[in-house]
C-alpha cells in the first residue's frame, strides 16, 4: 500500500460525495415533482409521454398498483427482451450475422436485464447484435435502473406520509428517473467518455494490419453510449466480454477514475435525497457513513490483501514488491483496482477492471461479502437504499427496544407486521444463495462448470449466486456459467432476488404509509448519530456474517489459512 | 401503599412445582406456540433416536450423541423452566385472591322487598342484593341505595375501609370486599365468572395471556432467524461434503441450536408475565399486556392537579398588611378570626401565624368570644369580642363590609391582591371594625418533590400536562412552580377528551388517570387509562389499567415498569444474537478440523478437541438460559436518562458483553468438559 494510492482513493470518494451532495437535492426535487432548471425543456416531453400512455400523473397509487405497475412493467420488459434476441437473426442492425440466442441464454440475459443484475453469460461482441445491444440492453439498464429508483421512492415516501394510502405513482417516478436523471447525466458521462477514446460507431469491426503484416479484426460498436449508462446505472453490463478491463470500455486510468465515480454517484446521490425528503439531512448522513466505512474497509482489506500478494508466488521467484498482479491490468495499480473492485460489488454494478477469480483469497472474500449483503454499501440505483433501509428497520426494531420503546424509525413504529414483511425480504437471500450453492456442488452439472477444485471452486459457486441474487452481475470468472443449469438457476436467482425481494418491501411501504408519523422526543431512538451507524455496522456484520459464516470459512477462509501455510487451490 | 410482599426470585414452592410445569410443557401443541424452542425439541428428538440408534449399534458415538441429546432436552426443560416460574409467582398471588371468592352467599331483593337467600355464582346482571355489615359483597356492581364502610383489602391490599355510597364518585363494589358497618342495596353489574376480582385472578394467573404487539414483532424476528439458520445448517450438509467432510446430523443439530435464538425465545413469555407481575406488585393491575407495553411508549402524560400536583387545599403563604399596620397586628386579626375555622384552610392559617410570629392560641369559649360562621351568602367568617369584629374572606365580600365598593381599596391593598391573584394565589382579605388590614396570600400548595419528578419525566421524553379546573392565571402559574410542560386550564372533561384526540392525531401516546364518570370517555380514548380503585364502575370499565391505591402519581412508575419491559426484552434478544459469534468460533473449526487443519486458526479459544468445542457450545446456550432467568424475571433496570444514555449503556452490556461472555463460558466449560473427559 502506498498513501499515493491512497489518497488518490480518497480523491475519488471525495469528488463522489461532493457532486453527490448538489445532485441529492436535485434528485429530492425531481421526485417531488418540483422545478428544476430542467422543467422548462423536458416537462413537455414528460407531458408528452402521459398523454401518449394515459396515464394521469396528478393520480397516485397505493402499494398494491403500484407494485402491480411495476410487475407488468418488468414482465413486459422481460418478454419483449427475449423476444429481441431470439428473433435477431431476422431483424435489422445484425452487421455481423450472428443466429439467435439460444432459449436459456436469452432468459438468462432477459433476467438479468430487466432486474438490473448484467450477469453475462455470453460474450457480448460474439453473441448480440447492435439491435439487441442498443433496443434491448442499454433500454433496460436506464428503465431497470429507474425502476429501483421508483421503488426507493415510494419507500422513502411511506416514512414521509403521515396516514396515507397512496405511495406515489409508479409511472411518473419511473419517467422522471430517466427523463431527469438517468438520460441527461448519461449524455455528457458518454460525450467525456467519446472524448478520452472510447469507440462509438455503428461499424461492427475496423480491420488492422499488425507489426508483423497480419491482418487483425477489431471488434468495436457503439461502445461509449452504453459505457455511461452500464456504470450510471450500476448495471455493469459490458459491451465486451471483457468489460471495463477491455481497453475500448476504459481506455485510461482516467477513465476508470471516471467509471468508479460515475458507478457510485446515484446511489450515494440518492441516500441524500433520502435525507432531503425525510426532513433531516442526518437521517441521511448516518446512513451514507455506515456504507461509507463498509465500504472504505472492504478497499483496505483488498487493497492490503492484494498487495501483500501471493507468498507461494514470491517463493517461486516472482517479485513480490508490486503485490499480487495477477488478472490485474497493469495500467490501473493496485489501489484502483481494489477501489474498483469494492465500488463495483458494494453497488450493484458488477462492472470488472480486473479478474475477481484471481484475486487473493481475502481480496476476494471483500466484493462477495459485499453481494452477500446485498449490494447496499451504497447499492445499486434505488436498490441500495431501500436495501439498507430494510436492515435500518431491522437494526432499530433489535436495537430500539433497549430505549424502553416500541421501535421507530422516522417516526414510523416498527410493528409485527412491518417486521414481518423486512423478514420476508431478507429471508429470501439465505435460500437463493446457500441453497442454490448446496444443490450445486451435489451435481455433476454444476460442478463440471468449475474450473478450480476446492475451496476456490466453492468460491466460484457461492460468489455467482451471490452475484446474481443480490443483482450485482460482476462475476467471479473461472464458472462457466452458460449451461442449462447455471443459466436457470441464475436467472432464477436474479429475478427472485429482485421481485421477492421488492415485493415485500413495497408492502412494507404500503404499511408504513398508513401509519401515523409520531414526533421525535429525547426519549426517541436517536437514528441520526454516531450510536446508529455503529449500531447499524454491528447489525450488518453481525447478522449477515453469521448467516455465512460457515461457507465463507470453507470458501474464501480456509484458503487463506491455506494460501499462508503454503498450500493453493 | 401497602405493596405486596415481594416473593424472593426462587421461592421453594414456586420452584418445586415450576419444575414439574417445566415438564408438564414439553408437550408440542403447547410449545408450538414458541417457534424457537419447539424447533429445538423437534431436533432433541431426533439427536435423541440418533443416540438409541449409536446405543444398538455400539460405534462408540453414544456417549457424545447422548450428551449432546440431554444438554439439548435442559436447553427446552430451562426455557419451560423459566416461564413456568414466572407463571408461578402470579399464580401465589391468584391463590390469595381467590380464597376470598370462595362459596359466598347472597341476599337477593325480589320484587322491591322480599329477601331470598342465593350461592353468588347465581346472581345475574341487574339483580339487587342487600349487603349488610359483616358481609361479602357477592359480586361487582352499583350501590343503589344505602351507605357503608367497605373493607377492600382483598383486591388493594390496603387495610383501612373505604366510604361506599349511592350516586357520585363512589358508588362502584367489587366483588370479594366486606361491609365493614352498615348496608347498602348493590344492583349487579357482572355476571359471575367475569367479575372484576375473576379478571384479576386470570391476569395475574396469565391464563388470558395473548401475545402483546410487541411480543409479536419479536416473535417474528425470531422465527425469521430461525429459518435462516436452518438453511444454513441444512445447506452446510452438501457443501462440506463437497469440501470433504461428512458431518454428522447430530453435530449439524448442535450448531443448530447454537445459533437460532434459545436464550431469547426461552425467556420471552417469562419477560411479559413478569413484566405484568412487576406492575401487580406494585398494585396496578392492567387488562391486558398490551397496555404495559403501551405506557412505555407514552409520550404525554394527562395529570389531574389537584392532588397529583398540588396538595388539594391551599395554605397561607404570607400575611401582608396595609396602610401601615404592623405585620405582627394583622397576623393576631388573621390568627383569631380563624381559630374556629375547622377546615384544613383555616388551620393552616392558625399553624402559620403560630409558627412564624410566635402568637399563641387562646380559648374563645373562655372569653366569650362571638363566632362567626362562613356562608355562601356572606363568604366571609370572622368573631366578635371585647368589642373587636374580625372578618376575613373574599376581597369584594370584606371590602362591602367596610364600606368599600367591590374592587375598589386602598392602592397598597389593591396592588397586593392583584400581585397575589397574578401569581395564582388565592387573596383572603381582612378586617376589623370596619379597617382593612392586609390579605392573606392563600396558595395552592405543590408537593415537594413533584418538580423533580417531572424533570425526570422530560429526560425520558415525557410530556407532562396539567388539568385543572382553575382559571388561566392560577393555572399559569401553578403549572410553572410545579415544571410541567403544559397546561389545560378551566377544563371541562369534553376538553379532555379533545386535548387527547389532538395530541394522538399528532402521533402521540396519552396517559392519563382519573376516577369520575365524567372522565370515563377521556379514559377510554387515552392510550393508557388509570382508573382508580375509588373511582366509579364506568371510570374503571374505561380504563385499561386500574390503580388499587388510587394514587395518580404512579402514573410515572407505571411508565417506567413499561418501559423496562421493553428494554428486558431488546437487551435479551441483543444478548442472544450476539452470543452466535463465539459459538461459530467453537463449533466451525471443530466440524472441519479433520478436512481442513487449516481452519484450527479459528480456534481462538483454544478447545481442547472437536467434540469438546461442540459439547461445550451445545452446554453453554443451555445453561445461559437459567443464569438469565433472574434478569428475566427482574428486568433491565431503567433510569430516566434519555433513549440516547440509555441505549449507549445497555448496548455495552448486552451487544459487546453478549460478543464477550461466551467465549468465556465456552472456554470455563471445555475445560470442565475435558477435565471430567466427557468428550
Amino acid at each position: 500500500m502506498t498513501v499515493v494510492g491512497w489518497l488518490l482513493v480518497l480523491v475519488i470518494l471525495a469528488a463522489v460525495v461532493a457532486a453527490a451532495v448538489p445532485f441529492g437535492a436535485f434528485i429530492a426535487r425531481v421526485m417531488t415533482g418540483q422545478r428544476t432548471f430542467l422543467t422548462p425543456v423536458l416537462a413537455p416531453v414528460e407531458r408528452g409521454f402521459y398523454a401518449l400512455a394515459g396515464v394521469e400523473p396528478s393520480k397516485e397509487q397505493g402499494w398494491r398498483s403500484y407494485t402491480l405497475a411495476m410487475l407488468a412493467f418488468s414482465g413486459a420488459g422481460l418478454f419483449s427482451l427475449y423476444a429481441l434476441q431470439r428473433l435477431q437473426a431476422y431483424l435489422p442492425l445484425n452487421p455481423q450475422g450472428f443466429d439467435g440466442v439460444p432459449p436459456d441464454l436469452a432468459f438468462n440475459t432477459s433476467v438479468s436485464f430487466i432486474t438490473n443484475t448484467n450477469w453475462q453469460n455470453y460474450g457480448g461482441e460474439t453473441t448480440m447484435s447492435h439491435l439487441v445491444q442498443m433496443a434491448g440492453l442499454t433500454v433496460h439498464n436506464f428503465v431497470s435502473a429507474a425502476t429501483g429508483i421508483a421503488m426507493a421512492v415510494a419507500l422513502v415516501r411511506a416514512f414521509t406520509r403521515s396516514e396515507a394510502k397512496t405511495i406515489g405513482n409508479f409511472w411518473v417516478d419511473m419517467t422522471r428517473a430517466v427523463l431527469y436523471l438517468l438520460l441527461p447525466l448519461s449524455i455528457v458521462i458518454a460525450l467525456v467518455m467519446v472524448a478520452s477514446g472510447i469507440p462509438q460507431t455503428l461499424l461492427a469491426s475496423v480491420e488492422a494490419t499488425t507489426l508483423e503484416g497480419a491482418k487483425q479484426v477489431i471488434s468495436i460498436g457503439p461502445v461509449a453510449s452504453q459505457e455511461a449508462i452500464k456504470e450510471l446505472g450500476t448495471n455493469g453490463g459490458g459491451f465486451f466480454n471483457a468489460n471495463s478491463a477491455h481497453p475500448f470500455e476504459s481506455p485510461s486510468a482516467w477513465t476508470t477514475m471516471l467509471q468508479i465515480w460515475t458507478l457510485l454517484l446515484i446511489p450515494v446521490a440518492s441516500v441524500i435525497a433520502f435525507g432531503r425528503m425525510a426532513g433531516n439531512w442526518k437521517e441521511g448522513r448516518s446512513l451514507l457513513v455506515t456504507m461509507g466505512i463498509v465500504l472504505v474497509v472492504g478497499v483496505g482489506v483488498v487493497y492490503a490483501a492484494e498487495t501483500y500478494g501471493n507468498p507461494l508466488l514470491t517463493a517461486l521467484g516472482v517479485d513480490g514488491v508490486a503485490g499480487n498482479l495477477e488478472g490485474k491490468e497493469l495500467r490501473f495499480g493496485q489501489a484502483l483496482t481494489a477501489l474498483f473492485s469494492v465500488a463495483t460489488t458494494g453497488t450493484s454494478t458488477g462492472a470488472v477492471v480486473a479478474m475477481h477469480d484471481s484475486l487473493t483469497p481475502l481480496g476476494g472474500l471483500v466484493p462477495m461479502f459485499n453481494m452477500l449483503l446485498g449490494c447496499i454499501t451504497p447499492g445499486g440505483d434505488g436498490s441500495g437504499l431501500y436495501g439498507i433501509l430494510v436492515v435500518a428497520v431491522i437494526t432499530v426494531f433489535v436495537a430500539g427496544l433497549m430505549v424502553g420503546r416500541t421501535p421507530e424509525y422516522l417516526g414510523k413504529k416498527i410493528e409485527s407486521r412491518e417486521m414481518k414483511l423486512a423478514m420476508l425480504a431478507i429471508l429470501i437471500y439465505p435460500p437463493l444463495v446457500l441453497g442454490f450453492t448446496a444443490v450445486s456442488v451435489l451435481l455433476k452439472t454444476g460442478l463440471d462448470s468449475l474450473n478450480n477444485a476446492g475451496p476456490h471452486g466453492l468460491s466460484e459457486i457461492l460468489y455467482a449466486f451471490a452475484s446474481t441474487t443480490a443483482n450485482n452481475g460482476s462475476a467471479f470468472g473461472g464458472l462457466t456459467g452458460n449451461t442449462l443449469w447455471y443459466n436457470t438457476t441464475l436467472g432464477l436467482a436474479m429475478f427472485l432476488g429482485r421481485f421477492a425481494y421488492i415485493v415485500p418491501v413495497l408492502a412494507l411501504a404500503g404499511s408504513l404509509a398508513a401509519k401515523k408519523k409520531a414526533p421525535a422526543s429525547v426519549g426517541t431512538f436517536p437514528t441520526d448519530g454516531p450510536l446508529f451507524i455503529g449500531l447499524l455496522l454491528g447489525v450488518i456484520v453481525i447478522l449477515y456474517l453469521l448467516q455465512y459464516f460457515p461457507a465463507l470459512a470453507l470458501g474464501p477462509v480456509v484458503e487463506h489459512f491455506a494460501m499462508l501455510s503454503g498450500k493453493a487451490y | 401503599m401497602a405493596p405486596r410482599s415481594a416473593t424472593s426470585l426462587f421461592d421453594p414452592a414456586i420452584t418445586r412445582r415450576a419444575i414439574i410445569e417445566a415438564f408438564r410443557k414439553l408437550n408440542p401443541k403447547t410449545l408450538a406456540k414458541n417457534p424457537v424452542i419447539f424447533v429445538t425439541e423437534v431436533v432433541s428428538l431426533g439427536v435423541t433416536l440418533l443416540f438409541l440408534r449409536d446405543l444398538v449399534a455400539q460405534n462408540g458415538q453414544a456417549l457424545f450423541s447422548g450428551q449432546i441429546a440431554a444438554w439439548l432436552w435442559f436447553t427446552v426443560l430451562f426455557a419451560n423452566f423459566a416461564e413456568a416460574v414466572a407463571e408461578g409467582r402470579g399464580r401465589a398471588q391468584a391463590d390469595a385472591m381467590r380464597k376470598t371468592r370462595s362459596d359466598t352467599r347472597a341476599k337477593r331483593i325480589v320484587d322491591g322487598k322480599r329477601v331470598e337467600d342465593v350461592n353468588a355464582l347465581d346472581l345475574k346482571v341487574g339483580d339487587v342484593v342487600l349487603v349488610e355489615a359483616g358481609q361479602l359483597i357477592p359480586s361487582d356492581g352499583e350501590v343503589l341505595e344505602g351507605i357503608a364502610s367497605v373493607n377492600e383489602s382483598a383486591i388493594t391490599g390496603e387495610s383501612a375501609p373505604v366510604i361506599r355510597e349511592s350516586g357520585g364518585d363512589r358508588s362502584a363494589v367489587t366483588g370479594g370486599t366486606m361491609v365493614l358497618s352498615d348496608w347498602i342495596k348493590v344492583r349487579i353489574s357482572a355476571a359471575a365468572g367475569s367479575t372484576f376480582l375473576d379478571r384479576m385472578i386470570a391476569l395475574v394467573e396469565g391464563a388470558e395471556r395473548q401475545k402483546t404487539p410487541n411480543e409479536l414483532a419479536l416473535s417474528i424476528l425470531l422465527s425469521g432467524l430461525t429459518i435462516i439458520f436452518l438453511i444454513v445448517c441444512v445447506s452446510l450438509w452438501p457443501i462440506a461434503l463437497y469440501s470433504g467432510a461428512t458431518l454428522s446430523v447430530t453435530v449439524l443439530v448442535a450448531l443448530l441450536v447454537c445459533l437460532i435464538p434459545t436464550t431469547i425465545g426461552g425467556l420471552l413469555s417469562a419477560i411479559g408475565i413478569a413484566g405484568m407481575d412487576r406492575l401487580i406488585r406494585f398494585n396496578v393491575v392492567a387488562t391486558s399486556g398490551r397496555a404495559v407495553e403501551a405506557a412505555g411508549d407514552v409520550d404525554t402524560l394527562l395529570l389531574d392537579k389537584t392532588g397529583t400536583i398540588t396538595f388539594g387545599n391551599r395554605m397561607p403563604s404570607e400575611f401582608v398588611p396595609v396602610g401601615g399596620v404592623p405585620e405582627k397586628t394583622l397576623a393576631e386579626a388573621v390568627l383569631l378570626s380563624s381559630l374556629a375555622d375547622e377546615t384544613p384552610e383555616g388551620r393552616s392559617i392558625v399553624a402559620l401565624a403560630k409558627s412564624r410570629y410566635g402568637l399563641q392560641e387562646i380559648d374563645l369559649v373562655q372569653v366569650n368570644a362571638v363566632v362567626v360562621p362562613f356562608t355562601a351568602q356572606t363568604r366571609m367568617s370572622g368573631v366578635d369580642l371585647d368589642g373587636r369584629s374580625l372578618r376575613k374572606g373574599a376581597v369584594d365580600s370584606v371590602l362591602e363590609s367596610v364600606g368599600l365598593t367591590a374592587g375598589g381599596g386602598p392602592a397598597d391593598f389593591r396592588q397586593a391582591v392583584e400581585r397575589i391573584a397574578r401569581t395564582g394565589g388565592t387573596p383572603l382579605a381582612v378586617a376589623e371594625n370596619k379597617q382593612l388590614l392586609g390579605v392573606v396570600h392563600l396558595k395552592d400548595t405543590v408537593k415537594p418533590d413533584i418538580k423533580e419528578r417531572f424533570a425526570a419525566l422530560r429526560a425520558m421524553g415525557i410530556k407532562t400536562v396539567m388539568v385543572t379546573g382553575d382559571n388561566p392565571i392560577t393555572a399559569a402559574a401553578i403549572a410553572s412552580e410545579a415544571g410541567v410542560d403544559d397546561f389545560l386550564a378551566q377544563a371541562k372533561p369534553e376538553d379532555k377528551l379533545a386535548y387527547i384526540r389532538k395530541e394522538q392525531q399528532g402521533g402521540r401516546l396519552i396517559a392519563m388517570c382519573g376516577d369520575g364518570t365524567n372522565d370515563a370517555p377521556a379514559l377510554a380514548q387515552a392510550d393508557v387509562g388509570v382508573a382508580m380503585q375509588t373511582g366509579t364502575q364506568a371510570a374503571r370499565e374505561a380504563g385499561n389499567m386500574v390503580d388499587l391505591d388510587s394514587d395518580p402519581t404512579k402514573l410515572i412508575e407505571i411508565v417506567g415498569i413499561g418501559k423496562q419491559l421493553l428494554m428486558t426484552r431488546g437487551s435479551l434478544t441483543t444478548f442472544s444474537i450476539a452470543n452466535d459469534v463465539a459459538k461459530y468460533f467453537a463449533i466451525i473449526p471443530a466440524l472441519f478440523l479433520a478436512t481442513y487443519p487449516e481452519l484450527g486458526a479459528l480456534n481462538v479459544m483454544g478447545l481442547h478437541s472437536p467434540r469438546s468445542a461442540i459439547l461445550s457450545a451445545v452446554i453453554f446456550n443451555a445453561l445461559i438460559i437459567i443464569a438469565l432467568i433472574p434478569l428475566a424475571l427482574r428486568g433491565v433496570p431503567y433510569r430516566p436518562v434519555g433513549a440516547a444514555a440509555l441505549l449507549r449503556r445497555n448496548l455495552l452490556l448486552y451487544g459487546l458483553g453478549g460478543i464477550a461472555v461466551p467465549f468465556i463460558g465456552i472456554k470455563i466449560i471445555d475445560l470442565a468438559v475435558s477435565h471430567l473427559h466427557l468428550a
